[in-house]
């Protein structure tokens, strides 16, 4: 195992875990509903994305088509279904598990088990004595680009103050004037945009079936399980310890391994670390202001 | 008058709590509703911020029939809330808190973050901690100001010195009647705490099982064992 595979490995690692993971950690860990019908709003992403690109638009605004797109849907799904389920986040399971089953064959019906799909494209490069594909490159930093408007998203706009005080306490945010349900079908369709966004990046690299979401399904759970509920800090410190895991064991091992070492960090998370990562960040930062 | 309720009736599911509940308040006023523990006077303010429903009977503010307003409409339209057990939001920042009371009382201005500094000069050297770090007396303190940056025209407070020690009791009674003084912002607080029903209130309703039992003025609320009739069992 040299240091530029393990490097590589890493890199693609890295920015599938996090933008596997960051559509369902806004909607988890903003609303407390439990998004089963995530994967396939990564595939309507890529679908979208996939469609545009081959009635000629530029691959880019295709994907930006893909994000705006599952943006658009998913805000129409909270205001039809998910808003009657606010605070019952074991029904939310169910609920979108037959949203998922909806899409997923009502895909098929529309397009038939697979579409033709876009290349990949800007090439390689070599350095070090290693090749590295460009695309995956530019993943990499996409994936930190989008922690990063999560970022600027939730701690920097008056949006995300009262996105973060209603998921608080609704009744007193609602009564400082904020229209709650409003809050909600944003945060939704945010975390929706996000899932379609990386349905849209990862349409060039994979095959597009109705089952395209089911490959990131495993790896976003857990993300979020791992990183707990803050969808910032969970998410960016998951994706890195799991990615380092990850690309470790898939350079020795195999993607086999890589997959298991994945799941028994979740299992070991939920044992020691019930709360996930962001819990144990959280606790500290509230005793070192207490002293 | 600013605010009227006429015979309004409310609760949780069928269980009714609040019975025909009549109140004017005029402009400028200092108003308490007084009562012991689990009379319904939280329901009524809470059915006052549309938090929960009036099943019968209406609520009029500032001339406009609000019965079927919103909550959010009705912050908006300049009803500032604190709420029992004061409610900050524990892991905002204090600043983050008090810019939450924007939205209250859409068609004035918002007071600056520095006048509400003024009156509660603790909250700005905290202004970057989170709010659920700080003592009783502070979060107080910090529901009141996040009510007050909207510049309500109606402040409605639910228990203000609940669980806060004397001394800060005093206080916030103190700047409470100098932003009436100055500002002629009407006030509406419900209590159980003599000193600061006597030190504030210009008027009382007394309630018992979810009904008005009496009205008391000012000098009628000097008088000790008068109030503490209708607070005793
Ligand atoms: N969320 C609730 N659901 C059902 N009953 C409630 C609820 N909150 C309060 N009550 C009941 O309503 C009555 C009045 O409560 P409350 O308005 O909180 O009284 P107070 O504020 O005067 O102490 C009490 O009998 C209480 O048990
Ligand atoms: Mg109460």
């Amino acid at each position: 195992m040299s240091l530029s595979s393990l490097m590589n490995q890493f890199i693609n690692d890295f920015s599938f875990l996090i933008l596997a993971a960051i559509g369902l950690a806004v909607i988890f860990g903003m609303m407390k509903i439990i998004n089963l019908a995530h994967g396939e709003f990564i595939m309507l992403g890529a679908y979208i994305t996939t469609l545009s690109a081959q009635a000629g638009v530029p691959l880019i605004i295709s994907i930006v088509f893909g994000a705006i797109g599952v943006g658009i849907m998913g805000y129409l799904i909270d205001r039809l279904i998910i808003c009657r389920l606010y605070g019952r986040t074991l029904d939310s399971v169910v609920v979108t598990w037959g949203i998922s089953m909806v899409i997923q064959q009502g895909m098929l019906i529309i397009f038939g088990p697979s579409l033709q799909g876009v290349s990949t494209p800007l090439g390689s490069v070599s350095f070090a004595g290693s090749t590295y594909s460009v695309y995956r490159i530019l993943l990499f930093a996409i994936s930190i680009g989008a922690l990063f408007l999560l970022y600027l998203i939730f701690m920097k706009t008056k949006f995300g103050l009262y996105s973060r005080a209603t998921m608080q306490n609704q009744e007193i945010a609602r009564s400082m004037g904020v229209n709650t349900n409003r809050i909600y079908s944003m945060t939704f369709s945010i975390g929706a945009a996000f899932a379609g966004l990386t349905g849209g990046l990862y349409a060039p690299t994979m095959a597009i079936s109705p089952t395209f979401g089911t490959g990131f399904l495993m790896q976003s759970f857990v993300t979020v399980i791992v990183g707990g509920a803050n969808p910032l800090i969970g998410t960016s410190l998951s994706g890195g310890v799991l990615g380092i895991v990850n690309s470790i064991l898939d350079t020795t091992w195999g993607t086999f391994f890589g997959e298991i070492g994945l799941l028994i960090c979740a299992i070991l998370v939920i044992r020691l670390l019930p709360l996930g990562f962001s819990g144990v960040v959280e606790k500290w930062f509230v005793r070192k202001r207490r002293m | 008058m600013i605010l009227n309720t006429e015979g309004v009736f409310s609760g949780y599911g069928k269980v009714e709590v609040v019975k025909d509940f009549n109140i004017q308040i005029n402009e400028g006023e200092i108003v308490s509703i007084i009562g012991r523990n689990g009379v319904g006077k939280s329901t009524f303010i809470k059915t006052l911020m549309g938090l929960l429903k009036t099943n019968k009977g209406s609520i009029t503010f500032k001339n406009q029939n609000i019965t079927n307003v919103k909550a959010f409409d009705r912050a908006r339209g300049g009803i500032g809330y604190v709420p029992q057990g004061h409610g900050v939001f524990p892991t905002l920042t204090v600043e983050e808190n008090l810019l939450m009371g924007k939205l209250i009382n859409l068609q004035k201005e918002n007071l600056k973050l520095e006048l509400v500094y003024n009156y509660f000069p603790k909250l700005k050297e905290r202004r970057k901690q989170k709010a659920g770090t700080l003592s009783g007396g502070e979060q107080a303190a910090l529901a009141i100001g996040r009510a007050l940056v909207g510049n309500p025209d109606l402040l409605i407070l639910d228990e203000p010195s609940e669980g806060i020690q004397p001394s800060i009791v005093n206080q916030i009674s103190k700047i409470v009647n100098q932003i009436n003084h100055e500002t002629g912002l009407t006030v509406l607080f419900v209590e159980q705490n003599m000193a600061l029903i006597q030190q504030l209130s210009q008027r009382c309703y007394a309630m018992d099982k979810g009904m008005i039992k009496g009205e008391i003025n000012q000098e009628a609320l000097q008088d000790y064992d008068v109030l503490k009739s209708y607070l005793t069992v």
